[in-house]
């Protein structure tokens, strides 16, 4: 299990970091998505998998890892603020410049 | 005590900036006072410091790295202080008269100079080699800022950088090298790296420290070749070049030679390096003095070459080392007196010198010396300061000069009788260089002296007609010069306070300690063949200046820069370009760039570590099952990950990754995180609704068709990252060094915090900060979404964008079904997410959760009714529920206080109420509550502020 999670997760980072290279905004947008949910699956791997029931504290003895499942709701919060953000970034900046090409912007800029 | 001396110049120096400038006042009279009195305090302790009692302050600074303010005043440093102060007073109360008080700045030039004053007693007191460097580093940069006091000139910008760049690369050089006594000796401390002297020269770190330590001493005494930016920083004014560039500044580096003898004496790299390029200093500087035509650049030169004369005694005079305990040492040791004794008479004549230089400047208008010529008759005073201070640096009777050159021929003699490195030739050759380079300096004192006072006055010529200078600027110059008769026939008076002490201090354990030094500075040897190499230096100074005058070197053009010069210039002109040429090939201003650099740092550093690391396995023993539904969730998942990059279309691009989020929400199922799953569901639909209401207006996806140059390297990069991903997965599972602290949390959650749902317990309460802190990015966030679509920096100009009307997400739906339905559903999400809230801490769900789930209730009612039905129906100002929600979050965070318990502190109760039975009340809930406005409060605001623009509904 663990070890088809890591290859999904580097498929994810691997998807994600080609789409954040690419020239559109919305394929980095898109891409920066991809990249955080590698980032949450790889957190969530690394503590090991199905070791126990779920961190809800009840009669069983072995409980999963309830760090990592903190750290990842953070995550996904800020990362749901910071994307938002991102949105209106691009949509502002094709507002104000007429392109979504990152060279285009730079050349709008200029 | 000495720590005040050292902060009262700064403390005057910020002073100076507050009081206004008057035309009634000179500024300068504010500053004079200053270093009088520390003048008089320091010559108040000298019978201490005479009776070898020197005072020592200290004052802990971080004495873990081992430093500390340790401030000593021995004799070495009593020299140094007392010129620092003494030399100080009086360019002050020369510079009142030289700088009119309606000059620009003038408060400037006093800051600054206060600003040197203190940090050079910092040099010469500090004990410690890291408070040194500061203060030495201080000094350079207040010697710059006074170079280019006239900054408009373009000559005093190239001299005050050429100065800085110079001195400041050999203060790093010596920084450097200070580290490397450290490392060796595990202290910073100049007097317990001396009394461990001797125990770590075969370190293999003692030589390079020394040559890095001597690269700093030579740059700031302006050594050949560092001397090159002495010259131009005659840009600075007079009084300026008088103080730092002659009398005290330049001297740090010979501070540092003598302070550091008693570690380094005794090599033989130290002897010759210090000798010989002093030496050679020495004869180059009065050689190219002979050829200045500025009176100014004549005496810098001639400050190089007298620079060069201490700095080569003290190499002389470290030979003593290799004597340590004998006799013969002292022997050699005479040299160091004679360093010491020229130290003072040098700042003594220089200073007078200078300020010759300065009146002459500022009563005619020149200081070319083709153009000067006769002013004996009109200016005798200052013709005959001249004369006297001329005479003493040429080394003639009866001036002081003249005792401490005849000790330097005593000491270059003395040296041949060395004969333990197996040199003879060359220290004969050593009294040979100093003989020649003497009669040097007797034909540029005459030059100086003549070519500007005799002959015929050249009215034509000068802008105006020279007469003496008013009494106050005559005043610090003859001073000065009555000292060198004063040193002539009173030797003692130096030798006896000052020299003795500072030899001391520089020989520590040659002598025993009960022996002290006795120097005794005679004016009459009788017929020695000191005196008669003195004869031979006028007799044959005399014939070349003869030669001088009728070959008439100064008419012919000078040559213009010299070699050195143009080295130096060349070397900074191709490090600026090369450098522009570095930063320009990779800073492209192409985001793209940026981050393939990113990434590949990140493969090559993960990969290093990950496959050099020896303790690092990857995978581990026993694996979880794999079950056909993982299987097929995964599968499911890459296959809409594969289709991003290839999607035709936006909207199906922003469809496959919410496909990738919902498939990460099952797996967060199936590995039993209950909380990620709900939360990361409800993320995802809005998100999929934010990514709709945006890009209805952007253009349409266009075909990717950037060539294979452009994809190639984003592919091997995004493999590259893929693949040390995985790896590094592999290896956190196989290695695990730590205990984990979630046992813990897992353990004391229901204890401790009364909650059951052990992540929500962590969220609010064992790290209820990164909480706090992470609503308080969500509120900047959706603050920053707010401004970038409501403020509007400038009008836009722009048309109104074409509507793509295909594509468009109704906000305001026509569509009854959906009314009808939706009424109905928003209640049930809404009654859901309360019940998620408050089940929070002991079941799936809380603040964050049920936020989430209210805002998707709320963004399901937009879409229904529109937004203005929503406003409606809640007239909230989301902004100040995201307000509210964090300050209640930061007052139940704070209640704790009360109570003396620490920041964010929970308190929980079960309590029993009459119908909901037994319940448990945590103050956790509360804090949560904080939580959960906040995020409806950001989720709403990010929503309706992008909906609500304007030009959505235009």
């Amino acid at each position: 299990m663990e070890l088809v999670m890591a290859l999904a997760i580097g498929i994810l980072f691997t998807i994600g970091v080609y789409l954040i290279l690419s020239k559109t905004l919305l394929r980095i947008v898109l891409g920066t998505s991809l990249l955080t949910h590698g980032v949450h699956l790889l957190l969530l791997t690394m503590a090991g998998l199905k070791k126990g029931a779920a961190p809800v504290l009840g009669k069983e003895d072995t409980y999963v890892d309830p760090l990592p499942q903190a750290l990842i709701l953070t995550s996904i919060v800020i990362s749901f603020g910071v994307t938002a953000f991102y949105f209106v970034l691009a949509y502002r900046s094709y507002q104000s410049l007429g392109t979504d090409d990152i060279d285009s912007i730079k050349e709008a800029k200029e | 005590m000495l720590h005040i001396v050292i902060l009262l110049p700064f403390l005057l120096s910020v002073l100076m900036l507050l009081i206004r400038q008057t035309t009634r006042f000179h500024p300068g009279w504010f500053v004079l006072p200053l270093p009088a009195v520390l003048f008089l305090y320091f010559l108040l302790k000298i019978s201490a410091v005479r009776a070898g009692e020197p005072i020592i302050d200290t004052i802990a600074w971080m004495p873990s790295f081992g430093v500390d303010i340790t401030l000593i005043l021995d004799g070495l440093s009593l020299i140094f202080v007392l010129l620092i102060t003494g030399m100080g007073a009086l360019v002050v109360l020369y510079s009142i008269y030289y700088l009119d008080k309606q000059t620009e700045g003038i408060r400037r030039f006093y800051v600054y100079l206060l600003m040197f004053m203190g940090a050079m007693l910092g040099v010469v007191l500090s004990d410690n080699l890291i408070i040194l460097y500061g203060f030495w580093e201080l000094t350079s940069i207040s010697s710059f800022l006074l170079i280019a006091f006239w900054y408009g000139r373009e000559r005093s910008g190239y001299g005050a950088v050429k100065s800085m760049l110079i001195t400041v690369f050999g203060g790093l050089a010596m920084f450097a090298g200070f580290n490397l006594l450290y490392v060796m000796t595990g202290t910073y401390s100049i007097r317990e790296i001396i009394q461990l002297a001797g125990t770590f020269t075969d370190n293999a770190m003692f030589i390079p420290a020394m040559l890095l330590i001597l690269l700093g001493a030579f740059t700031k005494s302006a050594q050949f070749p560092f001397h090159i930016w002495l010259p131009d920083a005659m840009e600075a004014p007079t009084p300026v070049s008088a103080y730092l560039h002659s009398a005290t500044m330049v001297k740090a580096g010979i501070y540092l030679v003598a302070r550091l003898t008693p570690v380094f004496a005794g090599q033989s790299e130290w002897f010759w390096l210090v000798s010989v390029t002093g030496l050679f200093t020495l004869i180059y500087g009065s050689f190219k003095a002979i050829r200045q035509t500025d009176l100014k650049a004549l005496l810098a030169y001639s400050t190089i070459s007298q620079l060069g004369l201490i700095m080569s005694l003290f190499g002389l005079g470290s030979a003593a080392g290799f004597f340590a305990g004998r006799q013969d040492a002292v022997f050699y040791t005479m040299a160091t007196a004679a360093a010491l004794f020229h130290l003072i008479n040098h700042a003594v004549f220089k200073g007078s010198l200078f300020m010759v230089v300065g009146i002459i400047d500022h009563e005619t208008g020149t200081r070319d010396l083709r153009k000067l010529g006769g002013l004996m008759s009109l200016m005798p005073v200052t013709f005959s300061v001249a004369l006297m201070g001329a005479f003493s640096m040429a080394g003639l009777p009866p001036f002081s000069g003249f005792l401490s050159k005849e000790m330097f021929f005593t000491s270059v003699l003395n040296i041949r009788e060395f004969d333990i490195l197996n040199a003879g030739f060359w220290l004969q050759l050593f009294a040979v260089v100093a003989w020649i380079a003497s009669v040097f300096t007797f034909v540029y004192s005459m030059i100086l002296v003549f070519k500007t006072f005799g002959g015929k006055l050249q009215k034509d010529k000068l802008d105006k007609v020279p007469h003496e200078a008013p009494v106050g600027l005559l005043l610090s110059p003859v001073i000065l010069v009555s000292l060198t008769l004063v040193f002539a026939f009173f030797p003692e008076l130096v030798s006896l306070p000052l020299v003795e002490p500072a030899m001391a201090s520089i020989h520590t354990g040659l002598l025993a300690p009960e022996a002290p030094f006795e120097v005794s500075i005679h004016f009459w040897h009788g017929w020695t063949p000191e005196i008669f190499m003195t004869l031979g230096v006028i007799a044959s100074g005399l014939l070349l200046y003869k030669g001088y005058t009728r070959l008439r070197v100064l008419d012919r053009e000078a040559r213009g820069r010299n070699t050195l010069n143009r080295v130096y210039d060349a070397s900074l002109q191709l490090l600026e370009r090369g450098s522009r040429r570095i930063t320009d090939a990779y800073m492209t201003g192409s985001n793209r760039h940026y981050l393939l650099y990113i990434f590949s740092f990140i493969i090559v550093s993960l990969l290093a570590v990950l496959l050099r690391e020896p303790g690092i396995r990857f995978g581990m023993a026993q694996y979880a099952e794999l079950s056909f539904y993982e299987l097929a969730a995964i599968a499911v998942m890459l296959m809409a990950a594969f289709a991003v990059p290839f999607a035709k279309s936006r909207v199906n691009a922003i469809l496959f990754t919410g496909g990738v989020g919902y498939m990460v929400t099952l797996l967060f199922v199936l590995f039993r995180a209950p909380d990620l799953a709900l939360t990361q569901m409800i993320i995802e639909t809005v998100s999929v609704i934010l990514f709709l209401l945006c890009f209805r207006y952007l253009p349409k996806l266009k075909q990717q068709k950037e060539k294979l140059s452009f994809k190639l390297p984003n592919l091997i990069i995004a493999l590259g990252v893929g693949v040390t991903v995985t790896l590094v997965a592999l290896a956190a599972m196989g290695s695990s060094p730590f205990e984990p602290i979630s046992e813990y949390f897992l353990k004391e959650s229901y204890n401790l915090a009364g909650g059951k749902n052990v992540v929500n317990v962590i969220l609010v309460d064992f790290r209820g900060f990164d909480t706090l802190f992470e609503i308080m990015v969500l509120g900047i966030a959706s603050l920053g979404i707010y401004g970038l679509i409501n403020l509007r920096m400038e009008e836009d100009q722009r048309q109104p964008l074409q509507r793509d009307t295909r594509l468009a997400v109704p906000l305001r739906s026509n569509d009854v079904i959906l009314k009808t339905m939706s009424k109905g559903i928003i209640i049930i999400i809404l009654v859901f997410s309360f019940y998620l809230f408050f089940a929070g801490h002991n079941h799936p769900g809380g603040g964050f959760i049920g936020a989430l789930m209210t805002s998707a209730a709320l963004v399901l009612m937009t879409i229904a009714f529109g937004m203005d039905q929503v406003r409606k129906a809640f007239p909230v100002n989301y902004r100040a529920l995201t307000a509210a929600g964090l300050l209640l979050a930061i007052l139940t965070a704070s209640g704790s206080f009360p109570f003396g318990a620490p920041f964010l502190s929970h308190a929980f109760g079960h309590f029993h109420f009459p119908i909901l039975g037994d319940v448990e009340l945590a103050t956790a809930v509360l804090f949560d509550l904080g939580v959960y406005l906040a995020v409806v409060g950001v989720a709403m605001n990010i929503i309706l502020t992008i909906g609500g623009d304007k030009r959505w509904n235009s």
